[in-house]
């Protein structure tokens, strides 16, 4: 009882701001990689609109942005974040760090998606007079729908094991009580109590996108 | 109605490869034309120039009189609605109901929805398909999926309906509807149509003229009936005795 009225509202605090940071993250990341993935399809050497010059630096854009682990990444982007939110710790200043590191994560898991898709369906959709445009549109995004949303579950929980790191570099949310009371204080029960918190956040997470995503998918005869 | 002339399509790459050889072929009004021929003859090539997937290396296609390689922009989106593809693999979208299906080249082309909802109606009902129409592919047979690709590709009025390798995934009872299909889309909506296939039993059934493809080359063109009953070249001679049964 009294473990749980003097932790509480931390621990609540620490839940909002890491739903916060992952919710926050993930829209953005996803506003900067969806097109970027999309790109990367089409300027392939099979692609709708080959260019094998763009690609390569896309390609290795991507990969430079996959390399780098995330804590490294989040303390080289301390000038940039200042710059943006004005201070390099806290929610805020994490979720900058979240959304350049995850962008080359979610434009690969968006490629994967689109690859998915028959050439056929491509082809077909060609004869029939359809623009560029109209394909990304029409066919490449809504037919790989729900794999998408899977790489959407896929992002946002890599999002939130991300953002838990940053708690090492104050930024904040349920990693960072984890760290402050379980590394530094060596208060065990606590640090277990948001491990605890961050399972749930997870498994919510990933049953509502499962299902979702066997919702929408119509390969699947219900 | 479509006319081939001097068509060649060579494939760059590490080496040269000659995949179509001074192509010529005319295709009349009305007709159902079969070109036929083995696994790497040229045939895939063939219906990815005549349907503008790829442009060949020189020659010309010929469609209504107007040279399909030379004009782009509006005017290349105009005669490709004069041109229904369809395909041994469907390719339908999988997200999509059958009805959405079947709009989706007339959405493309912006017409009404009174119209196209109209128009959809009517194609299902020339295909058979009228109780399918809110159903999603996965929930029909193959031969259900081809008549609705059939369907799409007839959505804009097409004068000419190319067909690459149509029944080669169907069992031989769903073969004989998909053609009798087409012999009836043919005569009651006078579509020339033209069918590139390896089964000898679909020229014999469905055309009224046939070319011969191997190597890249058209070795021998004429009358279905001519050709079957005096082949002249060894590939057909083979094809013919492949194919057993008459």
């Amino acid at each position: 009882m009294e473990f749980i009225q003097e932790y509480l509202p931390m621990l609540l605090q620490g839940s909002g701001e890491t739903l916060y940071m992952t919710a926050m993250s993930t829209v953005l990341a996803y506003a900067f990689g969806l097109p970027l993935g999309v790109l990367v399809i089409l300027t392939r050497k099979d692609g709708l609109a080959p260019s094998p010059k763009l690609n390569a630096v896309l390609e290795w854009i991507i990969n430079i942005g996959r390399s780098i682990p995330f804590l490294i990444l989040m303390i080289a982007l301390f000038p940039v974040t200042r710059l943006i939110v004005g201070k390099a710790y806290g929610p805020n200043a994490a979720v900058v760090a979240l959304v350049i590191g995850a962008i080359p994560f979610v434009a690969r898991m968006v490629e994967g998606s689109l690859e998915e898709i028959d050439h056929g369906v491509i082809e077909a959709s060609q004869t029939m007079g359809a623009s560029n445009w109209e394909i990304i549109t029409k066919v490449y995004l809504p037919e790989s729908l729900p794999s998408l949303v899977r790489g959407l579950s896929i992002s946002t929980i890599t999002l939130i094991g991300y953002s838990s790191m940053g708690g090492a570099v104050g930024a904040g949310g349920l990693g960072d009580i984890a760290i402050r009371y379980g590394y530094h204080r060596y208060e065990y029960t606590v640090m277990i109590v948001t491990i605890l918190l961050l399972i749930l956040i997870v498994q919510i997470i990933q049953c509502a996108f499962n299902a979702l995503a066997k919702k929408i998918d119509k390969r699947i005869i219900k | 109605m479509i006319r081939i002339e001097h068509l060649s399509k060579t494939y760059s790459g590490k080496t040269e490869v000659a995949a179509l050889k001074d192509i010529s072929l005319h295709v009349q009004p009305g007709d159902i034309y079969g070109i036929i021929g083995m696994s790497g003859a040229g045939k895939s090539t063939l219906l990815r120039c005549i349907s503008l997937l790829d442009r060949p290396s020189s020659g010309s296609i010929y469609l209504d009189g107007k040279d399909m390689n030379t004009i782009s922009g509006k005017e290349l989106q105009q005669l490709r609605k004069q041109l229904g593809v369809i395909f041994q693999g469907y390719n339908l979208l999988m997200q999509k109901t059958i009805r959405k299906n079947i709009a989706f080249p007339l959405e493309l082309s912006k017409t009404p929805k009174d119209e196209i909802k109209r128009r959809v109606d009517e194609l299902l009902e020339i295909v058979g398909l009228s109780d399918k129409a809110e159903a999603y592919p996965s929930q029909l047979s193959g031969g259900q999926r081809q008549r609705v690709a059939i369907a799409r590709a007839l959505a804009s009025n097409p004068k000419v309906l190319l067909c690459d390798e149509p029944t080669s995934a169907l069992d031989p009872l769903t073969t004989r509807s998909i053609l009798e299909l087409l012999r009836d889309i043919n005569q009651k909506l006078g579509v020339t149509i033209i069918v590139i296939t390896h089964e000898l039993g679909v020229v014999r059934t469905l055309c009224q003229k046939v070319a011969v493809i191997d190597s890249g080359l058209i070795v021998e063109q004429g009358l279905t009936r001519e050709v079957m009953d005096e082949p002249k070249h060894e590939i057909t001679k083979l094809l013919i005795s492949t194919a057993g049964g008459r």
